[in-house]
């Protein structure tokens, strides 16, 4: 390469286009300084720090894509990355996530007493990393970048370190990511020595980046290789958003992760697979329907029963939170598989991600704030008795956020939903949407018995003997920022189902 | 837009505002609450009295009022589009009717936490003027879940018997319901390729285009299932009358008094123009499950020994002379299901009503435990005969219930002779059933409990409270029995232009079926037009 090259190349790497991902590192480096010498006044103020840090950088991010500023449309970094409207939308989508963990997490670390600093510095820089996955547009970005927060995860969910089940899922993450990394990675090096095979029509010397590999893929869709290497990517996003058959860590980790943990995998983790999906089969994977159309479609209707059925015995809650999201990642599923014949089905996609955050974080938040301290993985749907006389706000925020992730009109999931609808009904995915009824008409038994445990034993009978169950203190103590935070949540979830207008036409639909 | 679309629209928002103020206003007083409520009852009705008299379409679609607002959803073609047409007209109003009187019911109701229960009630009563009201389909549906969530919340929080059990198995089939009915609605929509997701749209594109024979069978079939199970159609009823045993009176009242009329509605309104060819196929299928609602069930109903489980199966058997109508696919028909529903709206919640007002009195709704409460109550006994005698559909009292049965009935003879005469089985059945529970309810001896409850308790008639609600509902049907042509005529109007359409489509069944059909069909609907 001459000095012309490197130039060229020099000035592809537009910094300012990555700035919010700068900007999040260089605040969890600061917190780790803040710690090591702010003495005990800095390391208080280190959940506020981050906090108020990410609340800029939203606003920020907010109004540059409110003002069609920024970076649009354009590849950075030697082609790295490229911003388009739908990864400029999941950074917004990632960063509030990350913000509601930060919320959840304070309320948890000051429960459990442990201190916070790692866990601020983790999650943001997981966040950097799945904003960067929404971006990337070559395999080793890709790579680079699920693997900074699948690691960032392994620290997370064993945060709770004394206790023996927060661990235990560590562990289970831990041996269950590998190999799904194993897997990813085994796809990758496939399409990328098949790609780069000199004998092969379309053979291109930069092959892991997606524009190339997808005019090769269009040359040799039939190739075994090819097909096998497209599987083996599939699969390991498959654990990412944890469908059917790599769903089977989900339980045990969510229940042994931290609450704000399990949220933080139950929506950003997840959003973060879809994003990457979404950018393949948009892409790279497009010439490849005849393939990935039949395998997403049987791993959806799979995911979708898997899901809802596997929840409908649960009792503890943490677990059914995370059973029924396996069954949400079949119903975006299904939104993936319509993109192959309706492109706009991205924004549906990505409306549902939107409500699904709203109402998670709704009803995790809730959660969070019922759970006692050393017991945080060990609440049960009858610890929600009698909730509505201990506290009307908790429970009216539950039984929204429930509403909606149950898809009742009209909350914003049910908005949700009709979209993923409409564009399977645009594809003709008919059997998927029977199997996707079948499911939200199971899943009501499950979101509605929770409810049922929350208000309906409003006036209870005294039975003979039975003792009632002590209500645990922190119903009564939920301060201002609880009060704005969750009830935010949950208007907005009220709000998007009867005017949805302004949200779908910022994301572009 | 006239004034008049702004009435329609408060039908809407004054009954969602007073349950918005009850819902973020802290707890209120008393009084408040109460004069709230009274307000959020009464608009409605008022207002869908003043609609009904004024009603005169201009436009050539048959509807009036007509009013858009946007919702941010246009490129999905949904927008909040209200109107009425002779259809949905009587409907508009029992629903505003029903609403009043069980809305005055539940003030005097001793239910805990007043506040919550008249707000839930009051978000019902806004979701059902809306179900009537709506041209967009989004909205119809919408509006349906609207009403519903307040049923099954009311009845969890504030029923009786098996409340949990019941709420859970209504929701559970109520949503498979709404489910499949959502996906036929849409299926409607993206078969069509209507410029909007309404009916006056989705009526224009299948005049120039209409849906290919074999997807209208798919989608009336998914309506057919959809719509039955919300209507509780025989096999799918089992949630019914559990529901209505276990819900608050008013609830009932509602439930199965307006908001159980949705389905029956959506065949008339939306699935006989749309896919007719659709509805013919069926049809026999139908008829045969219908009729099942009227002979099995009815004979079921003679069993019960439980009031307010007679009063809800009763309600399960009516809807089998609707679907008989539905079966039939005429004009006829059609109207025959909406004179019935209207009737058998006002009577179902007068029975529910009336039946509550006598468990007042016995604290039981075991019928073997009553007897002789004509003694302490004549005035209830000679309404509550009185109902009964609406119900089986005498003429007389129940002069609209006897009109909307004979136009079943004469519509079926037309559909088939064996069905009309196994359909009539159902008046005998009703007869039975009725008069029996009226017998041992008001007539002969005090049973044993009952004459130990009369001993320790005053038993009072009918006060003037629960005389109110009930001399509503009776004045509305006594009123539209007496001069039905108030309702028909807009009805027949707006029918006769549905069914020209229909008309059309059907002839051409009959010369070849399928694609060859459809193109004869739409020469035969240019010509007509």
């Amino acid at each position: 390469m001459n000095w012309e090259s490197h130039k060229i190349l020099a000035e592809s790497n537009q910094w300012s286009a990555i700035l919010p991902e700068t900007a999040l590192v260089f605040l969890a480096l600061s917190l780790l300084l803040l710690d090591m010498f702010g003495g005990k006044p800095g390391r208080e103020l280190i959940g506020r720090i981050a906090v108020v840090g990410q609340v800029i950088l939203i606003f920020l991010s907010f109004t540059l894509l409110r003002n069609n500023l920024g970076i649009h449309n354009q590849e950075t970094f030697s082609g790295m990355l490229f911003h388009s409207e739908f990864s400029q939308v999941m950074r917004i989508f990632f960063l509030l996530s990350s913000l509601l963990t930060s919320y959840l997490g304070s309320i948890f670390l000051k429960k459990n007493q442990i201190s916070g600093t790692e866990f601020y510095t983790i999650l943001l820089l997981i966040t950097a990393g799945l904003m960067l996955l929404a971006q990337s547009n070559h395999f080793i970005m890709l790579f680079v970048a699920l693997e900074t927060v699948t690691i960032g995860f392994y620290v997370l969910v064993s945060y709770n370190r004394d206790k023996s089940n927060s661990l235990e899922a560590g562990l289970k993450y831990l041996i269950m990511g590998g190999l799904s990394t194993a897997i990813l990675l085994m796809g990758i090096v496939l399409l990328f020595g098949l790609a780069s095979n000199p004998e092969l029509p379309g053979m291109s010397h930069n092959a892991m980046k997606f524009s190339d590999l997808d005019i090769f893929l269009r040359l040799n869709g039939d190739n075994v290789v090819a097909k096998t290497g497209v599987l083996l990517v599939l699969a390991g996003i498959a654990f990412k958003i944890g469908s059917v058959p790599f769903q089977i860590w989900i339980p045990d980790v969510y229940q042994g992760a931290p609450t704000p943990v399990t949220a933080a995998l139950a929506v950003s983790s997840k959003a973060g697979g879809f994003a990457v999906l979404i950018t393949l089969v948009s892409g790279p994977f497009k010439p490849m329907a005849e393939l990935v159309v039949p395998v997403l479609s049987l791993t959806a209707i799979v995911t979708i029963l898997f899901g809802n059925i596997a929840a409908l015995t649960q009792r503890n809650v943490k677990r059914l939170i995370g059973l029924s999201g396996v069954s949400h990642t079949g119903y975006l599923l299904i939104g993936v598989v319509a993109i192959y014949s309706i492109p706009t089905a991205e924004s549906a996609i990505v409306f549902y991600l939107i409500t699904y955050l709203l109402a998670s974080y709704a009803v995790l938040g809730v959660m969070a704030h019922l759970s006692v301290a050393g017991k945080d993985d060990l609440q049960e749907l009858g610890d929600y008795q009698g909730m509505l006389k201990e506290s009307p706000f908790l429970s009216g925020v539950l039984v929204l956020g429930l509403s909606s992730l149950a898809g009742i009109p009209p909350l914003a999931g049910f908005i949700g939903k009709l979209l993923i609808f409409y564009a399977a009904f645009q594809a003709e995915l008919y059997a998927l949407l029977g199997v996707a009824i079948a499911g939200i008409v199971i899943s009501i038994y499950y979101y509605f018995g929770w409810i049922k445990e929350a208000t309906f034993r409003f006036w209870k009978l005294p039975i003979l003997g039975a003792e009632e169950p002590e209500a645990p203190k922190e119903w009564s103590e939920i301060g201002s920022l609880t009060r704005v935070t969750l009830g935010v949540l949950a208007l907005l979830t009220l709000a998007l189902g009867l005017y949805p207008g302004p949200l779908s036409s910022l994301i572009g639909g | 837009m006239t004034n008049y679309s702004i009435l329609l629209l408060g039908t809407i928002l004054v009954p969602l505002v007073a349950a918005l103020v009850m819902l973020g206003g802290g707890s209120l007083s008393k009084a408040t609450t109460r004069s709230l409520a009274t307000v959020g009852f009464s608009f409605p009705a008022l207002a869908s009295l003043i609609l009904w008299i004024n009603f005169q379409p201009t436009d050539s679609s048959g509807y009036d009022y007509l009013i858009v607002l946007p919702t941010g959803l246009e490129r999905l073609g949904i927008t909040l589009h209200l109107g009425l047409n002779g259809i949905s007209v009587p409907l508009f109003f029992l629903a505003g009717i029903v609403g009043l009187a069980a809305g005055l019911y539940a003030l005097q109701s001793e239910a805990e936490r007043p506040q919550q229960y008249l707000m839930l009630i009051l978000f019902m009563q806004s979701g059902l003027m809306g179900v009537f009201a709506s041209v967009d389909i989004f909205f119809f549906y919408f509006f349906h879940e609207l009403a519903l969530i307040p049923t099954f919340i009311c009845i969890g929080v504030w029923g009786e018997r098996d409340r949990h059990s019941a709420a859970m198995e209504m929701t559970i089939y109520l949503t498979l319901g709404a489910m499949l009915s959502l996906l036929g609605l849409l299926a409607i929509y993206f078969q069509s390729d209507a410029s909007a997701f309404n009916m006056i749209a989705l009526k224009e594109a299948i005049t120039t285009k209409p849906i290919e024979g074999g997807v209208q069978n798919v989608i009336f079939g998914l309506l057919l299932f959809g719509f039955g199970i919300l209507v509780s159609l025989f096999p799918f009823h089992s949630w019914a009358p559990r529901g209505y045993a276990a819900a608050p009176t008013s609830i009932a009242m509602l439930h199965a008094g307006v908001l159980k009329k949705f389905g029956l509605y959506g065949f008339v309104q939306v699935a006989l123009p749309l896919v007719p060819l659709g509805a013919v196929h069926w049809s026999n299928f139908l008829a045969w499950l219908a009729l099942g609602s009227v002979v099995i069930i009815g004979l079921i109903t003679i069993a019960q020994r439980d009031l307010k489980m007679m009063v809800g199966f009763s309600s399960v058997m009516h809807m089998g002379y609707c679907f008989l109508g539905v079966a039939c696919v005429s004009i006829l028909g059609a109207a025959g299901v909406i004179l019935t529903m209207v009737a058998h709206g006002l009577t179902i919640a007068l029975l529910f009503l009336l039946g509550h007002v006598v468990y007042r009195r016995t604290e039981t709704f075991e019928m073997a435990d009553m007897g002789g409460l004509v003694r302490q109550a004549p005035a209830l006994a000679a309404i509550f005969s009185t109902a009964v005698l609406a119900s089986i559909g005498l003429p007389g009292p129940g002069l609209l219930n006897f009109f909307g049965e004979f136009t079943v009935f004469t519509a079926l003879w037309d559909f088939n002779e064996a069905f009309a005469f196994l359909a009539v089985l159902g008046v005998i059945i009703s007869a039975v059933y009725g008069l029996r529970a009226v017998a041992s309810i008001f007539f002969g001896p005090h049973s044993e409990t009952f004459a130990k409850h009369l001993k320790e308790n005053a038993v009072k008639d009918i006060t003037v409270a629960e005389k109110i609600p009930t001399f509503i509902l009776f004045a509305a049907l006594v009123v539209i029995g007496l001069w039905p042509r108030s309702i028909t005529d807009d009805m027949n109007r707006a029918l006769e232009a549905e069914f020209k359409t229909i008309h059309a489509m059907l002839a051409t069944l009959e010369i070849q079926p399928d694609e060859e059909g459809i193109e004869i069909a739409r020469t035969a609907i240019t010509q007509n037009r």
